[in-house]
């Protein structure tokens, strides 16, 4: 064992390599992301690993390895879990031989989805066992206690975090890679009974998974990390210490009528606001299947308990069941009794308000004494601070980089495109941000590569518009390839805008298909966008440089008029992956303050300068990307060089790679002609 | 000793590297430490935040309202933003340089950052200033903002480490070529 300053996603990964995992897959997603990269950087050739085009591609691999016998782990963001949905439901009903973890994080808020859906619930409706970790600790020692049960059950279990915990950071003890269990497949041993799914296969199963769930259940109410705990100020005690400890803390349950049962981050929350007070609280480690033992153990001799919970009132629901169940008059409170709110991310101080509130309101009279107290121990700090109203504060949607190529992409398509009727379709990823003022350029955005389907749909009921659907790099291979066959096979007529940085931008900069590098490290063939679209059928299928101005919009105005599906690629590397080019300025004596730089670009390195009319560009941002300057009406503005002789210093050595890997296919396919 | 610390920002300033380099030091005087950050899109230009609680007894790394020692602000309006977590009497260690959201520049929201720092002056009685314009002339670089708001917090006291402890740390993150500018930075104050 050796200690450790980790994020939540690496204690995930490190678990799972001590677990022994053998094929990690996934699709990057905030916030899942870095459980996969760090699997991929600590794992010492124990694992292979891959980012898969997309989450359901990954679950099917995963699925694949553990059906041969391995520990296999896929990972995904909530909204991933809906494209991965298919083979997930189905796979509940066939099963696994070695263990499999579909790690799945959740974003209460949301910081960065498209929806605040609960992945506890789909366990739920999928019938897969849930684990729901607490803290960066927590989590490390309960992926690799996931994994066992998986194994045990033979079923792919869920391992559900939320934001806090995988992007919170603890100091913590992890084992040393001589401490990893070592796990050897068996491999995929022929059965038709058990591998191939059919009806008759389906009823059997249906009943068994039912059955091996109520049996989970009571396991599960013995798991030490479902736990309840008679406060008396022992917040804090380490999480997940054997149950029957925490129990003997305090004998003295008598009297406590009130209880708290909450889950994930939150019981951080709670135990950080009840410190000292007289009250019993329950933490479901395993939301589905709810361990219904413990909670009617819970539930004994109180007359009322406040649910504390994050998205769906899960926990509340199923006390309530129980309740029903066994004929308990336990009042049970939560979400839908408007005790917490209903969206949103829980806060330390929404939790504390609400235990203050369910504290002194009805039957707390043996609390009355205590209330000074309550108040120092929950809402103490915010009503000590008296501020008073401040200035208005600074307005700060996230944008889009300085020197950004999606902005010249943007702006040349919306410069073309001046007066007449059209339809922007945006889609998931950075440029999502095109939708902000004064770009404004993304007017619709749903899920990924939703964008190409609605410029569809759009053209079919309004012929006369013209319907551009946006999309990145790895969006498109993704989910965008079936789009545009659809959009080819049943005659519609779009302008499909590719908008190729080389990356995976917003969630860190991963490799896609068109990269040809994979997250190993590996140089391999890189997959053009452009043969997939000609392949399709596409005969329009231009590349430009979005940092051409002139030749963007000729570009733009020229394909936007042919027939039926057409492409433009945009193609220009994201700015985090090369060195700036230059710095741009603005030579005052030349600058006629019109303000058109700053007012239609919206790059956040134009601002205005010191006598509040000229502008002025902030060198520490500005990467000389030169699209204020080929728009500058009196061309003020010099000093950038586009992007062709930037020096692209980190992918130096992978161009080196690359070259070496073309030589040698050249080689190989040479030898093959002969 | 425990402390609660809140650093804010305006994402890509950096504030991930100082919430970093005080969690080494921390966990080299084998201090409990847990910190939540910022990640993702709010990180394009938008405002964000660590925080960090070092020490025995924190159950989460979310700090409440009211309950933080100490806020370092890399820009006056996030301080103010933050101001609600400080606890009465606690300290706040901000730069002056404001960051004019694009929002502003186009004339689609205002933005008035003296009227941030005089806000502050009249909230918090235990502030530092730190002028990064002056730092950044004087040390030649303006991108170690951070380790020179790091070097006010701890001569502000409020964040439970001295400069021996947050310059080892620094040594062990930053490649050799950059510690004299980063020791100069840690101890800059004008
Ligand atoms: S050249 Fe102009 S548009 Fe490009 S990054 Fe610099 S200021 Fe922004
Ligand atoms: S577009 Fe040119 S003239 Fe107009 S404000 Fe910008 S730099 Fe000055």
């Amino acid at each position: 064992m050796h200690k450790e300053f980790l994020m939540g996603n690496e204690a995930i990964a490190l678990g799972a390599l001590a677990a022994g995992v053998n094929l990690v897959a996934g699709y990057p997603g905030t916030p899942s992301t870095e459980v996969l990269e760090t699997v991929a950087k600590r794992c010492g050739g124990r694992a292979y690993v891959e980012w898969s085009i997309n989450e359901k591609a990954a679950m099917e691999v995963a699925a694949g390895a553990a059906y041969a016998g391995a520990r296999a782990m896929v990972t995904m963001k909530q909204v991933g879990l809906n494209v991965a949905s298919d083979p997930l439901m189905s796979l509940e009903y066939i099963g696994v031989k070695g263990g499999m973890v579909v790690l799945v994080a959740d974003d209460p808020g949301p910081i960065s989805s498209q929806t605040e859906q609960d992945t506890r619930t789909f366990g739920m409706f999928s019938k897969v066992p849930v684990f729901d970790p607490s803290s960066v600790s927590d989590a490390y020692e309960m992926i690799q206690e996931a994994f066992e049960v998986s194994e045990k059950y033979g079923t792919p279990v869920i391992f559900r975090a939320t934001t806090r915990v995988d992007h919170g950071y603890e100091a913590l003890e992890v084992r040393d890679a001589e401490e990893y269990k070592v796990c050897k497949p068996e491999g995929f041993v022929k059965d038709p009974s058990r591998w191939v799914i059919f009806p008759k296969l389906s009823v059997k199963n249906h009943a068994l998974i039912e059955k091996r769930n109520e049996g989970l259940s009571d396991v599960f109410s013995e798991y030490p990390r479902n736990v309840i705990r008679w406060e008396k100020g022992i917040a804090s005690e380490a999480q997940g210490e054997k149950k029957m400890e925490a129990r003997c803390e305090n004998g003295s349950e008598a009297g406590c009528k009130k209880g708290i049962a909450t889950h994930g981050a939150n019981y951080g929350y709670v135990l950080d606001s009840v410190g000292g007070l007289k009250l019993r609280v329950l933490r479901v480690a395993t939301p589905f299947p709810f361990p219904e033992k413990l909670a009617l153990e819970f539930l004994s001799g109180l007359e009322e308990v406040l649910c504390v919970e994050e998205l769906d009132p899960v926990i509340e629901r199923a006390l309530t069941y129980v309740c029903g169940k066994y004929g308990l008059s336990v009042k049970i409170r939560g979400k839908k009794t408007g005790d917490l709110p209903l969206s949103g991310e829980n806060t330390p101080e929404i939790v504390a308000a609400a235990i203050a509130r369910f504290l002194q309101d009805g039957g707390a009279g043996e609390l009355a004494d205590k209330d000074a107290s309550i108040g120092n121990a929950t809402a103490g700090g915010i009503a000590e601070m008296k501020l008073p109203e401040p200035p208005a504060l600074p307005v700060r949607p996230p944008v889009l980089c300085a020197g950004c190529p999606h902005r010249a992409s943007f702006y040349a398509v919306k410069m073309a495109m001046k007066g007449r009727k059209t339809i922007y379709c945006g889609d998931i990823g950075c440029y999502t941000l095109g939708n902000a003022q004064p770009l404004d350029m993304c007017d619709t955005c749903l899920c990924m590569g939703a964008g190409i389907g609605i410029a569809q749909g759009v053209y079919h009921t309004e012929p006369d518009t013209k319907c551009f659907a946006f999309v990145g790099d790895s969006t498109f291979f993704a989910s965008g390839i079936t789009e545009t066959i659809n959009a080819f096979y049943n005659q519609a007529e779009m302008t499909l805008v590719i908008l190729d940085n080389s990356t995976t931008a917003m969630t860190g900069h991963q490799p896609h298909p068109g990269t040809g590098r994979t997250v190993m490290g590996q140089v391999v063939e890189k997959v053009s966008m452009e043969k997939v679209l000609r392949a399709i059928g596409l005969t329009v299928v231009e590349t430009v440089d979005p940092l051409d101005y002139k030749l963007s919009v000729e570009t733009v105005k020229r394909v936007a008029e042919e027939p039926g599906v057409k492409a433009i690629i945009f193609r220009s590397p994201c700015i985090a992956l090369t060195k700036p080019s230059g710095r741009s300025i603005v030579n005052l004596e030349k600058c006629i303050a019109c303000g058109k730089c700053i007012r239609e670009l919206g790059c956040p390195a134009l601002v205005l300068g010191e006598d509040g009319k000229k502008a002025k560009i902030d060198t520490s941002l500005c990467t000389g990307c030169t699209l204020c300057e080929q728009i500058c009406p009196v061309g003020a503005i010099s000093g950038g060089s586009k992007n062709d002789t930037q020096t692209v210093e980190k992918t130096m050595a992978e161009t080196n790679e690359r070259k070496a890997f073309e030589e040698k296919k050249a080689e190989q396919g040479g030898k093959k002609d002969e | 000793m425990s402390k609660n610390i809140i650093l804010c920002g305006v994402g890509g300033q950096g504030t991930i590297l100082a919430s970093r380099l005080i969690a080494s030091a921390a966990m080299k005087k084998n201090l409990p430490i847990k910190t939540a950050e910022t990640i993702g899109m709010a990180q394009r230009g938008g405002s964000v935040f660590s925080h960090l609680r070092m020490g025995e007894g924190a159950n989460s790394p979310m700090i409440a309202k009211g309950e933080a020692d100490l806020i370092i602000a890399f820009e006056p309006g996030e301080a103010v933003r933050q101001l609600p977590f400080l606890k009465k009497g606690g300290a706040v260690v901000v730069s002056s340089r404001p960051v004019m959201p694009v929002s502003a520049m186009i004339g689609k929201s205002v933005y008035d950052a003296s009227a941030m720092i005089t806000y502050l002056k009249e909230q918090v009685e235990h502030l530092t200033i730190v002028d990064a314009d002056q730092a950044a002339q004087e040390l030649h670089s303006s991108k170690t903002l951070n380790v020179v708001l790091l070097g006010a917090a701890i001569r502000s006291g409020e964040l439970g480490l001295d400069a021996s402890e947050i310059e080892e740390a620094m040594k062990e993150r930053v490649p050799e070529k950059f510690w004299d500018l980063n020791l100069r930075s840690l101890a800059w104050s004008k």
